[in-house]
């Protein structure tokens, strides 16, 4: 039982206090796919911050006698509500301890009041109403404690939308029941990001991780706008295969009023590699951990972020099946599965494959 | 880029060097005789295992291995596409073309190959065993060929009184013939088993890069790879001395300096004579170990060299002073292996595939020990047995006064020794005086000038058209040749890759230092901590100086090329068959070898 849990200690035993996302964030850190790094401040923080706030009582008050067909009334009153727990006076322990996590990510990060996401994380699966929080809780690029503890109360508002609140009402539940989590998590800040596959798009070789990469945020990568890096990683003795540094014009970066805008680079950063010999491999990595996590072949956004020590820095942003090539059924081989292993060893010194072309030096070109 | 390497035909000969075609016999030289034949072939050089100037007697070793490998291929296995390599010496060089078996012939080979290889792959344990008692009692018998000189009179007891009815003479001449045909039964011993060693692997090489196209050639070899393989147990030895000096407290001893001091030290106190016979145990057979490639009579032979493992003892006492830990990482290298292994098995998508892949992997590592170890036991130890037995017969013919020094005799055709013999032989038996004293010194002198004048010119790397693209098994496999080191020859040299030297991405890592160009065995010593050794070739003895240097880069030499091996081992960067390394990197130039990638970066101008 404790107010603030990071995601590296979750553990499955505490799930009912993380909410669904926080503990998905837990569950891949634990896996060793990196996600950014935060904590979640938990329901037992909410139960807590509750409790001495006496908002059951404020909330009784406001909701006396709603009529739930009456829509001008209960936006009216839920308004109350989430302003006075927007308001309200958080636990001096409480809120030293939302702080001092706070304080521990901006050290770990190696910035000054560090950029947070920071969003709901509900316990839907207890209570099915409190799934509708979550339509405006979450604040982007956040700054410094103050900020912090402002968009974590305005999260725990968000359990008081009309919507949540007229289902409630009309199902029966309690509103003193209904839990909340808040995930405080970094920023990325990418110096580099991109894409990667389990597998080479190309021939569908599932022993290779295939990266494009560019610099700034992997915007530019998704849609096409830039021509990324390319590099092919075996899975297994991590080297790195092949790598073709393109000529990336421009990156997506963040602007001064917190928005992602594309500059155009100088000539010398545009076609330097965006990745080093360490990122490459950690990507491969990180994607083959995706693959066996998740069981079939995958495709992942990342990042690596600009502010994390190194061994640290590289991120998992999203993971999704591949799809084109895990459907494929594998061709048959000849040599593999017909006749006896004098056969294949005959067919091996015919053939010429292993001329040094298609054998060994796609590397030597 | 030109399309084609001169004809042989257009090859100069070195100036001074003129006559050399003498030196070697006349079936091994280019001639008008074969021209068309010839002319017709593409041909490369073999530095790989030859890639000196051969001297007369040392042509020996290369004719009997090649014209061995041939005959295996065609005569007993009828290797279905291949048939031999031819070779021919050119200005002193050794050079080889592989012999394609007629188109028309393939199809009826592939039954009679399947019966005679299946034989072996279904029998390789029984068979090798046996081969490993037959190469040690072939060994047996060149160690027990008398070669004395003549005595003035025969023994009492053992020619007159046991009524053997033969004489000394006859059990020289005897020996070298013996000498001649127990070389050619090791080499014939040779290729028993590797052609269809290297075939076992090229079939599961082929099934991975079917499999996963882009797997690095590196990632195919580390799945075979022994760990305990006999080619290190020279360098296990050393390591052992090293630990015994210290433990038994007579490192002190190696501080006294040559090899005569050490020992004159070590000879005072028990413990040290007790290591001293801790090492001759060691040194048979362990340190009949070249520092060259093993065929050339001037390599120095560790057990006829002892400065050499006495230096190299020294330098492990050193390190194990200074706190270094001398173990190879066995079980690290072991469990790096099945952990390689079982993640390409889980990529694997069907059960069909990982049947096959187990079924090919099993065979490959059930043919590789020979593969690995068969170069200890052939072209070190028995090997240095045949160079001794050589030069034992040169000091006879230097006392007779047909030669100035022992190694003079490698200066003669292995046929005319017969007559040089015949002619020593017949002089004392006379007793009358021998021609071999007014004929062989300035022939001898002669030879060695052209030999001099040959060294002074480096060998075209290959001579006529080559294959559009090259596919000939062995060739890619035991020489390392392909469509890209043709082509690069045919460029004429790194400069047109941009200032990187290309070669194969043999070892993986990354790594930068001052390099080390060495030419010779000789100059091992010079490599200090941290260099990257330069090297046309390296050779398996050579192994202790891998503790040493950051890197290794070689001109000859594919993926499975000792160099590759032993920096797999020790876990260092390698980068082989550059073709040029040697001509382009001096000595104290800072480079970047990237053993992941296959290229060396000059970091110096």
């Amino acid at each position: 039982m404790s107010s603030i849990t990071w995601f590296e200690s979750y553990w499955a035993g505490i799930k009912h206090e993380m909410g669904g996302k926080a503990a998905s964030l837990g569950e891949m850190m634990g896996a060793g796919l990196p996600v950014p790094p935060g904590y979640a401040i938990t329901t037992v923080a909410y139960a807590s911050a509750r409790d001495a706030g006496d908002i059951d009582a404020k909330i009784a008050h406001h909701l006396d006698g709603l009529d739930i067909r009456d829509t001008d009334d209960v936006t009216r009153r839920c308004a109350l509500i989430r302003d006075h727990i927007r308001t309200m006076e958080i636990p001096a322990d409480l809120e030293r301890d939302i702080r001092t996590a706070y304080d521990v990510l901006s050290a770990r990060s190696g910035v000054a009041d560090v950029p947070v996401a920071v969003r709901s994380s509900a316990t839907s699966e207890d209570s099915p109403d409190a799934s509708f929080a979550g339509e405006h809780d979450t604040y982007l690029w956040v700054r410094g404690g103050d900020d912090v503890i402002d968009a974590v109360r305005r999260c725990w508002a968000s359990l008081f939308t009309d919507r949540a609140t007229c289902y409630r009402v009309e199902m029966g539940y309690d509103h003193r029941t209904v839990e909340m989590c808040v995930v405080v998590q970094k920023m990325v800040r990418p110096k580099s990001a991109g894409v990667a596959f389990t597998l080479n798009p190309i021939d569908g070789d599932r022993s290779q991780v295939a990266i494009d990469s560019a610099w700034g945020f992997g915007e530019g990568v998704v849609s096409g706008e830039i021509t990324p890096d390319n590099f092919l990683v075996d899975k297994v003795i991590r080297e790195i295969g092949r790598r073709i540094i393109s000529t990336k014009e421009c990156e997506f970066r963040l602007s001064d009023h917190d928005t992602v805008e594309k500059v155009p680079l100088d000539p010398e950063r545009a076609s330097a590699p965006s990745l080093t010999d360490n990122e490459i491999k950690a990507i491969a990595v990180l994607a083959r951990t995706a693959e066996k996590h998740y069981g079939c072949p995958q495709d992942i956004e990342w990042a690596v972020d600009a502010d994390l020590p190194d061994g640290q820095n590289v991120i998992l942003l999203q993971a999704r099946p591949e799809t084109v090539w895990s459907k494929k059924v594998p061709a048959a081989r000849a040599s593999a599965t017909s006749g006896d292993f004098m056969s294949s060893i005959v067919s091996t010194l015919m053939s010429p494959l292993y001329s040094r072309d298609s054998a060994g030096s796609s590397e030597k070109k | 880029m030109a399309d084609r390497f001169p004809s042989p035909f257009d090859v100069p000969v070195p100036e001074g060097a003129e006559g050399w075609q003498e030196l070697y016999g006349y079936s091994s030289i280019f001639s008008e005789d074969r021209r068309e034949y010839e002319d017709s072939m593409f041909w490369f050089q073999d530095g790989v295992h030859w890639p000196q100037v051969l001297t007369p007697w040392d042509a020996t070793l290369f004719e009997y291995a090649i014209a061995s490998l041939s005959q295996y291929n065609t005569r007993h296995l009828l290797v279905p596409p291949a048939n031999g390599i031819d070779y021919r010496i050119l200005n002193g060089y050794a050079y080889l073309t592989p012999v394609p078996a007629p188109e028309a012939e393939i199809g009826a080979r592939v039954e009679e190959f399947m019966k005679r290889a299946g034989f072996y792959f279904m029998n390789w344990d029984d068979l090798y065993g046996k081969w490993m008692v037959k190469i040690r009692d072939l060994v047996g018998e060149l160690e027990s060929l008398k070669i004395a000189a003549l005595p003035d009179v025969e023994s009492f007891e053992d020619v007159v009184e046991s009524g053997r009815g033969v004489g000394s003479g006859y059990d020289l001449i005897d020996a070298y013939s013996r000498l001649l045909s127990l070389s050619l039964k090791l080499w014939q011993y040779h290729f028993e088993f590797l052609n269809l060693g290297y075939a076992a692997y090229l079939d599961y090489f082929g099934f991975c890069k079917q499999v996963f196209p882009n797997i690095p050639d590196l990632a195919i070899a580390k799945m075979v790879a022994g760990v305990d393989v006999d080619l290190f147990r020279p360098d296990d030895e050393l390591k052992r001395l090293a630990r015994l000096a210290r433990d038994s407290g007579v490192s002190e001893a190696f501080a006294a300096g040559d090899v005569e001091a050490t020992c004159a030290v070590l000879k005072s106190t028990d413990a040290g004579n007790s290591w001293i016979a801790s090492f001759q145990e060691s040194a048979e057979p362990w340190f009949n170990f070249s520092n060259g490639s093993g065929f050339y009579h001037t390599d120095k032979i560790w057990i006829e060299n002892v400065e050499i493992p006495f230096d190299f003892i020294r330098n492990y006492i050193n390190m194990l002073n200074d706190g270094g830990d001398l173990a190879r990482p066995i079980e690290a290298v072991r469990a790096e292996r099945d952990r390689i292994v079982n993640e390409y098995m889980e990529l694997l998508t069907s059960d069909e595939d990982r049947e096959a892949f187990q079924g090919k992997l099993g065979l490959a590592r059930t043919v590789f020990p020979y593969v690995e170890n068969h170069n200890f036991y052939v072209e070190h130890w028995s090997h240095s047995v045949i160079w001794r037995k050589m030069r034992t017969l040169g000091e006879i013919f230097v006392e007779q006064g047909f030669l100035t020094e022992p190694n003079d005799i490698f200066y003669l055709k292995r046929n005319e020794i017969p007559d040089a013999l015949w002619d020593l032989y017949a002089a004392w038996a006379t007793p009358a005086p021998a021609r071999g004293p007014k004929y062989w010194p300035a022939k001898v002198a002669e030879r060695k000038r052209i030999v001099t004048a040959l060294k002074t010119v480096k060998p075209l790397p290959a001579l006529g058209v080559p294959p559009e693209v090259v596919t000939e098994p062995f060739t890619v496999m035991l020489w390392g040749i392909t469509s890209d080191s043709v082509n690069a020859w045919l460029g004429g040299g790194p400069g047109d890759s941009g200032g990187a030297i290309k070669g194969f991405a043999a070892s993986p890592g990354v790594a930068e230092g001052p390099a080390r160009v060495i030419f010779s065995a000789d100059q091992i010593n010079e490599i200090q901590d941290g260099e990257i050794l330069v090297a046309p070739l390296t050779a398996p003895s050579w192994a202790p100086i891998f503790g040493k240097i950051g890197a290794t880069v070689t001109d000859t030499g594919g993926m499975m090329s000792h160099a590759a091996i032993v920096c797999r081992e020790y876990g260092l960067p390698a980068v082989t068959g550059t073709g040029f390394a040697t001509s382009s990197i001096r000595t104290g130039q800072r480079i970047r070898v990237d053993g992941s990638n296959g290229t060396v970066t000059l970091l110096d101008d």
